[in-house]
């Protein structure tokens, strides 16, 4: 599949007087893709967003929506459309007046019927078809969620922007609502760009995902490249836990790195591009990585002690020490938990990871 | 204690408040229109209708009355709501505050005052001997409707500003996003958003004012100078002038009725503008 520029951020700054709320952002997002903005309150998602909409100018750099320069064009002469925070229904509209109102901007205007045939299949698609006349107070925040929703899609921009959108929802709706969303995305085929700061929010509706950092992107990919391959310790530690490992650097082995960490410990790491084949690594290493043997097992290992033992259901997990390393966490799969019982506090281990199992990660 | 006889006990203060203030004297009013005038004055309990019938004796004030008090309403509406606006939506927060204080400064001084300044201004020695000095004719301002106008709306302006600023105030931002990012140039969302959503501001606002004009006395006298007079100036006179009690309870009964006819036709076709909410058709 070809993928086709939707719209780009190209070196985009914005400034708030002293405030650098985003910073050299470049990005493309693909025609029909579901991309969504991950990172903590305050790194500039919602700015990000708003740039697109155009309620917020760039201070430096282009945003092209459909390959023009939209630069300073109001927001209400821009293909994209937007699903608010807080949803921002018109109270003194009913749904159907809520939801035809982006058709009711339309010059020339349409025609009754059609404005009234597309709120109803714009309804139909967010479940709400019973509900046209209805009070937006009378309505609960699943289902102003959805309106909102419908009024959005119901004029078929090129983007459908959202902030946050479930963010006020309690958790079982909220994942109902997740999957419904995507599925919506699939069915119209809209470029959806999602706002979030709920880690398994993204990962679990995007085709990519955009994690932000203090202004600035620290990373795009799928959330597989994302998890597997992070490209820096921030995103490494962002998606999913890592125990982070100092080590240095002795050689190459073909496409991995060989590294030396405390107490001579040897890995035999993947590189992230970036990372240089000598001098100081970080090395990050998955807790579901970490094989955990009983002491006096067969095969090689290092020796650590377990400092406590969290049952998870499926998983368990073990925080162990030893001279070398101060801290490591393993998560073991409870089928292949230890033979023999598992290891309580205080018991001696052995643990090992495989070649490639770590992964060296840029210093940044 | 059942739940009833609570809410009685708690809303008795309230009633006994609305009987002896609101009720009563309405009562008095009544009774006294039905009597007639006793020889010096006054009032001799009677029941008669004449005092009703001698109505169009005075209708001057009645017309003065039920056409300056809706012009003026409609007039400080026209000038209050951009200045609501303005203050609520479009200027710096920072110095909102003191822009408020400024629209109520004038309310430290007493309207008589105020009155009396403006005719200073309106009169012969003010604006039209500048005018006349310009050369242009002098025109006559003091003692016209006009002067009395202006009198109304320098007074009243604060009154109606402030009830529309509240609504504008409170008015939540987003909406004016969602509008225009669902493709409404500004003038369209200031028709269909903002403005149907003050309207209960400007319905308090102009209940306000129109009702305290009805009963105005005081800027007619003063600017009107006895030519432009009100149902207030009438029954200053009948009251306190020609002692004629029956007549002038006769006409301030009137205008309480006319009154509740005007400001409940005035609520029920804003309640259609706004409140059955739907139809907000003004586009
Ligand atoms: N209109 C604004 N005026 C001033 N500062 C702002 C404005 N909008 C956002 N900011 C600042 O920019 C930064 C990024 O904000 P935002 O994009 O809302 O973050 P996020 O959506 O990731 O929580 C924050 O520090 C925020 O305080
Ligand atoms: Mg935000």
């Amino acid at each position: 599949m070809v993928n086709q520029t939707i719209a780009e951020l190209r070196n985009v700054t914005k400034r708030f007087g002293a405030v650098t709320a985003a910073e050299g952002l470049n990005l493309a997002i693909f025609q029909g893709e579901f991309l969504s903005f991950l990172g903590p309150s305050g790194c500039g998602k919602t700015t990000a967003l708003r740039m697109l909409a155009g309620f917020e100018q760039a201070s430096e750099g282009d945003v092209l929506i459909d390959g023009t320069v939209v630069n300073g064009v109001p927001p209400h002469q821009r293909p994209v459309n937007m699903v608010f925070q807080q949803y921002a229904l018109f109270p003194h509209m009913n749904v159907a007046r809520n939801v035809a109102y982006g058709l009711n901007q339309r010059r020339p205007r349409l025609a009754r019927a059609d404005i009234a045939a597309k709120v109803a299949r714009a309804l139909d698609m967010v479940r709400l078809s019973g509900f046209t006349d209805r009070r937006i107070w009378e309505m609960s925040g699943g289902q102003q969620q959805r309106v909102a929703l419908a009024r959005a899609i119901v004029n078929e921009p090129k983007i459908l922007l959202l902030d946050e959108p479930m963010a006020a929802l309690d958790k079982k709706l909220r994942h109902d609502m997740q999957i419904e969303l995507k599925s919506l995305q699939r069915e119209l085929g809209i470029t959806f760009v999602l706002v979030t700061h709920d880690q398994e929010e993204a990962l679990s509706m995007s085709d990519r995902v955009c994690i932000m950092h203090q202004g600035r992107i620290a990373q795009i990919g799928t959330p597989e490249e994302l998890y597997d391959q992070p490209q820096n310790r921030y995103v490494a530690d962002f998606i999913g836990r890592s125990n982070f490992i100092a080590a240095r650097a002795v050689g190459r082995d073909g496409e991995r790195l060989v590294a030396e960490g405390p107490g001579g410990l040897r890995f035999v790491a993947r590189a992230a591009e970036k990372t240089a084949g000598e001098g100081t690594v970080t090395l990050s290493l998955r807790p579901e990585e970490i094989r955990v043997a009983p002491d006096g097992a067969a095969g090689e290992g290092h020796e650590m002690r377990v400092t406590h033992r969290i049952f998870l259901g499926e998983h368990v997990e073990y925080h162990l020490r030893s001279a070398a390393l101060d801290h490591l966490i393993a998560v073991v799969p409870r089928s292949t938990d230890i033979a023999g019982g598992t290891p309580g506090v205080g018991v001696a281990v052995r643990v090992s990871w495989r070649d490639g199992a770590a992964l060296a990660l840029a210093e940044d | 204690m059942r739940p009833s006889l609570r809410t009685t006990l708690f809303l008795a203060p309230a009633t006994a408040w609305l009987i002896a203030m609101l009720v009563l004297p309405l009562v008095v009013v009544v009774v006294f229109s039905f009597g007639e005038r006793g020889a010096a004055g006054g009032y001799v309990p009677a029941f008669t209708f004449d005092n009703y019938f001698n109505l169009g004796a005075r209708w001057a004030a009645f017309r003065n009355t039920l056409t300056l008090a809706p012009l003026g309403t409609v007039l400080c509406l026209l000038i209050a709501y951009p200045l609501a606006y303005f203050l609520a939506q479009k200027a710096d927060p920072r110095w909102r505050t003191a822009l408020l204080i400024l629209v109520i400064v004038p309310f430290w001084t007493s309207i008589l005052i105020r009155s009396y300044a403006w005719i200073q201004i309106l009169g012969g020695n003010g604006l039209p001997r500048l005018i006349g000095e310009l050369g242009f004719d002098r025109p006559r301002f003091i003692n016209t409707p006009f002067a009395v106008m202006v009198g109304i709306v320098y007074g009243y302006l604060p009154l109606m500003v402030f009830p529309i600023y509240v609504a504008l105030e409170k008015l939540d931002r987003r909406l004016l996003e969602a509008s225009s990012d669902l493709g409404s140039p500004p003038w369209r969302t200031f028709l269909q958003v903002t403005l149907p959503l003050s309207l209960a501001g400007v319905a308090t606002g102009s209940m306000l004012v129109f009702i305290l004009l009805m009963g105005e006395f005081l800027i007619p006298q003063l600017l009107g100078g006895g030519k432009v007079f009100f149902v207030g100036n009438a029954l200053v006179d009948l009251f306190l002038q020609s002692r004629n009690w029956p007549f002038g309870a006769a006409m301030a009964a009137t205008l309480v009725l006319v009154m509740l006819v005007t400001v409940s036709l005035y609520l029920r076709s804003l309640r259609r503008l706004s409140g059955g909410r739907d139809d907000v058709a003004l586009m």
